[in-house]
Formats: structure tokens, C-alpha cells, sequence
């Protein structure tokens, strides 16, 4: 019927509104919310996100996308997996980080080489000298003199958890 | 019957040739410049200790003498890709720009449509087709692994693709790194040369000629395609190119690679091709010690705005203007 509000298809990829206020299907993250997402949660400038499109599909799975405008209900991808929403705690992926995570001023754990290590291989590690926030947070550690994210960690009661995805994972020596 | 005593006749040096086929090939990587320089690369591989050699025609290019490409900082970073040197000569030979619209009609699993975003500064727009929906899978894990954003998958048979699904109507330049008989990649996968048959070799010529045809129609006037296989019988290479020639609107143009070549051969096995396919370039695995390739470029015929601007042919012509 045509007065139904128009729902989310997890096939297909949609773009997302620019605002709250243009949102037609329900649930739907908007580009508003996801930039000031990133902004409070890890200081990441919006400007950052100038000119990329975000896009829906499946439920909640935020995509950024860097090219010209498609149709999307018959491609198989556009960009990347950027940002999970749809659920309480909003979940950055270990990509988005991995590619945007050096612009973060907040939320950003530094790791030192054995530790890394240990993150990388997808373990959990006590972290009680943490004293930031709980939740999501960007893990990083130092190679060849510069800080470079290496993944999501999720931080709570004085554990640092590795959301490293298992086909993401990695068995490195530890880089003194 | 072992396939490469077909090319006995084609070679300088059949001795280094058939040496070179047998010896094994070092692991490479290509540094994804999205996420990093090569200077970068070569200093995380030297604070961890991890082997490599420059490769002298490509600064981004490192072999790794030890293997395990993947077990190393720059590789969990995004920094690296695995890709056999060879392999990284048809996205040099297509050159493409920031902003522009790219096609890489054959992509999965990547490595040159990851190569072909990253020298676009992952700017502009990069369709990435194959018609193999697990190699696709492949693909995107490759794309997301080193964080490429410009890109958009599509799963269609490049024969009859249809750029519907897309923003625009026309590319500014394709890639078909075609599906082929991958004599060239014995170097690596022996198997190939036991499994070769000459049916296989025709019926997969018949695809690359549906292929390469799409990618001329499905480029814009003035723009490039290029081909690519990584085998050696002309059959797959200089008679698709004869064919396209015949049939599209376009013509094979000269073009430099950092690499020692062969031209391409105007006759075989009772078959003559048009004589501009010299311009295509053979690539034996004698003369630069890497994997066998064929890359030919083409510009695409009718009235361009612009030619796109590409290396010796483009300069020759400015001063014949
Ligand atoms: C040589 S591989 C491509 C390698 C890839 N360009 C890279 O650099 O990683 C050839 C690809 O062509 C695909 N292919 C075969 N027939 C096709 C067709 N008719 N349309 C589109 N893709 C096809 C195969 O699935 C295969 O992935």
C-alpha cells in the first residue's frame, strides 16, 4: 500500500538521510548522526567524512562510500563497512578505524609492543591503569616511531577486549 | 605434451627460457599508498626484522625472500599487498587518474582493481565486476583489508555488462585482465602447464574477445583499455586483440612498461594478426626473472574531447600537432 512507511530491505543498499528530520525508514541512522557519532565518541572532525556518502544495508550496517552515486538494489558493494548501528552502543568496524582512526583525539588506547601483539591475535588483556571511558575504543600502537590504529577494542570493567574479527586476526612477533 | 614447447619457436633463448619457467618465485608484496608510503613500509619491515628486497622498476614493490607476506605489521595495517610483480604492469600500462570512472570488467580477487583505486587516490569511481560471486567475496575482503572507499562491486557477466546500476553511461578507461589458460603463472602453480588442453585454450578465447569487445563499447571515445593475460599463446592474446580490432571501433597503441618486452607476433600457427598487435607487449619470464604476461593498451576510436593522456603515444603526437 502506498501511504506504508517505507521499510529498511537488508538486500539493498540506501542511502542514508542527511538529518533526523528527513528519515523515512524507521531505525535508519542519518548522516547527522553519524558524523557527530564519531565526533563525540573519538573527536573525529566531520570534515573528515566531507564528501563520502553513507549507505544502508542489512540491519544497520552503515557503508562509506567514496565514488559516484549508484543505483544500489543491484550492486553487491559500495565502499566499505564503516559503523554498526541499529543497537544501543553504536560499533565501529576494525576497517573504518584502520583507515580513519589516526584523525581520533579521544577514546584511543595506546598499547606497547607485547601487548599489540596480543591484541592483534584477538586475546582479551586486563587494563586496569585505563581511566578514560567504557565501550568502543581504538587501540593503537607505535611502529617505526608513528602511531597507527590497529584495531576496535571493547573496554570494560578494567578488561580490554579484542573485537578483532577471527578472519582478521594475526599471529606477529612482538616488535620491541 | 608440455604447453611451452609451442613457444620454442617464439623466444630468443629457449634454454633461459624453460630455466626460468622451472625456478620458483619469491613472495611480493605492493604497498597500498592509501595507508602508506614504501618508505613507511621499509621502515616497519626493518624495526621488525623482516627480510626484503627492493624491487629496482617499482618503489612500492618488496620481496619477501623469507615468504609469509601476511605475518607482519604492515600487512595486518592494510600497508601491503600480496601481488607477483608481473601482475602489477597492466594498472601502470592503464594509468588512471584521480576522478576518473574505471571499469575492471575481470577484477576478483582484486589485486589490480586495489592497485587501480590506490593510484586514483581512491578518488573518482572504480567498478569492480567479475561473474564469480565467491572470488567476489574475495575481492571485497581485499578492498576493505586496505581500506579502499571508491569502489563499487558488481556481479555480471562482462560479456553484455550493463552500467544501469551505475552513475554514469560510459568508463574513461577499462581493465580486462581476462580469464586465461595461465601458462605464465607456472612459475608458481606447475599444475597449469599439466591441465592445459587446446579446447580450453579456444573456448576461453571466445570469452576474452566477448570481453574486451564490452570493455571498447563501454568506454568512452578517446579513452583506454587495456588487456591483459598471464599466458603466453597467442591464440588468447595477439588473435583477441585481431578480432576486437576488426569488429570495435579502436586501435592498439604503443605505450612504455619499466620492464624488459617482447613485441607482440603478427603470425602463428597459419594465422596472421593485424600488424599494429607488435605494439602489445610480451613479458617472458627469462628477461626479468618474474612470472609470463601479455598486456596490450588500446584507445578507444570516435570523437574524443580529450585524448587521454597517456605516455609516448600521446607525447608523439603533441609534436606532430
Ligand atoms: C585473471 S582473473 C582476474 C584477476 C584479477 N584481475 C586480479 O588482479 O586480482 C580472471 C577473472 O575473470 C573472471 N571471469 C571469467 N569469465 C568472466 C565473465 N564472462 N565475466 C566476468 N568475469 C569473468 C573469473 O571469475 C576470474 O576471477
Amino acid at each position: 500500500m502506498s501511504d506504508d512507511a517505507p521499510e529498511n530491505d537488508g538486500q539493498q543498499f540506501d542511502r542514508v538521510p542527511a538529518t533526523p528530520d528527513e528519515r523515512e525508514v524507521e531505525g535508519r541512522a542519518s548522516r547527522q548522526e553519524v558524523l557527530d557519532w564519531w565526533h563525540e565518541r573519538f573527536g573525529i572532525e566531520p570534515a573528515v567524512f566531507e564528501g563520502y556518502s553513507f549507505w544502508e544495508k542489512g540491519a544497520g550496517k552503515v557503508w562509506i562510500y567514496n565514488g559516484e552515486a549508484t543505483d544500489p538494489s543491484e550492486v553487491e558493494a559500495i565502499g566499505m563497512t564503516f559503523l554498526r548501528t541499529r543497537q544501543e552502543h553504536w560499533k565501529p568496524t576494525g576497517r573504518a578505524v584502520s583507515r580513519f582512526g589516526r584523525h581520533a583525539t579521544k577514546n584511543v588506547v595506546e598499547l606497547g609492543p607485547e601487548r599489540a601483539s596480543r591484541f592483534a591475535a584477538g586475546e582479551d588483556q586486563d587494563l586496569p591503569e585505563w581511566d578514560g571511558d567504557w565501550g568502543y575504543l581504538i587501540a593503537t600502537h607505535e611502529v617505526a616511531g608513528e602511531s597507527v590504529p590497529i584495531g576496535v577494542g571493547l573496554y570494560l570493567y578494567d578488561e580490554l577486549r579484542s573485537v578483532v574479527p577471527k578472519g582478521s586476526r594475526a599471529d606477529l612477533p612482538v616488535v620491541e | 605434451m608440455n604447453p611451452l614447447d609451442r613457444y620454442e619457436s617464439l623466444v630468443d633463448d629457449v634454454d633461459a627460457f624453460r630455466a626460468a619457467c622451472d625456478r620458483p618465485l619469491p613472495s611480493v608484496v605492493r604497498t597500498n599508498e592509501i595507508a602508506a608510503t614504501p618508505a613507511r613500509v621499509r621502515e616497519a619491515f626493518d624495526e621488525a626484522g623482516v627480510a626484503y628486497e627492493a624491487v629496482d622498476w617499482h618503489d612500492g614493490l618488496f620481496r619477501l625472500p623469507d615468504g609469509n607476506p601476511g605475518g607482519n605489521w604492515p600487512y595486518v595495517h592494510g600497508w601491503t599487498h600480496g601481488q607477483e610483480e608481473v601482475s602489477v604492469l597492466p594498472g601502470l600500462a592503464l594509468d588512471p587518474r584521480p576522478g576518473e570512472r574505471v571499469w575492471d570488467a575481470c577484477a576478483a580477487p582484486g589485486s589490480k582493481t586495489t592497485q587501480i583505486a590506490d593510484a586514483m587516490g581512491d578518488e573518482g569511481t572504480v567498478v569492480a565486476n567479475d561473474n564469480n560471486l565467491g572470488r567476489l567475496s574475495a575481492l571485497r575482503h581485499n578492498a576493505e583489508r586496505l581500506g579502499i572507499t571508491n569502489t563499487v562491486v558488481t556481479n555480471q557477466d562482462a560479456r553484455n555488462f550493463s552500467l544501469k546500476p551505475l552513475a554514469f553511461d560510459e568508463f574513461d578507461r577499462a581493465l580486462v585482465d581476462a580469464p586465461c589458460s595461465c601458462e605464465g603463472t607456472c612459475r608458481k602453480n606447475p599444475d597449469v602447464l599439466d591441465q592445459w588442453t587446446l579446447d580450453h585454450v579456444h573456448a576461453v578465447a571466445g570469452i576474452q574477445k566477448g570481453v574486451l569487445a564490452r570493455a571498447v563499447q563501454a568506454t568512452r571515445p578517446g579513452g583506454v583499455v587495456v588487456y591483459s593475460t598471464c599466458t603466453f599463446a597467442p591464440e588468447e592474446n595477439e588473435a583477441v586483440l585481431d578480432h576486437v580490432l576488426d569488429g570495435e571501433d579502436c586501435e592498439l597503441v604503443a605505450f612504455d612498461l619499466p620492464v624488459e618486452t617482447d613485441p607482440g607476433v603478427t603470425e602463428w600457427d597459419g594465422e596472421t594478426y593485424d600488424e599494429s598487435v607488435t605494439r602489445a607487449k610480451r613479458i617472458y619470464p627469462h628477461r626479468n626473472d618474474t612470472g609470463g604476461f601479455f598486456c596490450a593498451k588500446l584507445r578507444v576510436g570516435g570523437e574524443g574531447d580529450d585524448a587521454v593522456s597517456d605516455g609516448g603515444a600521446a607525447d608523439d603526437e603533441e609534436v606532430a600537432a
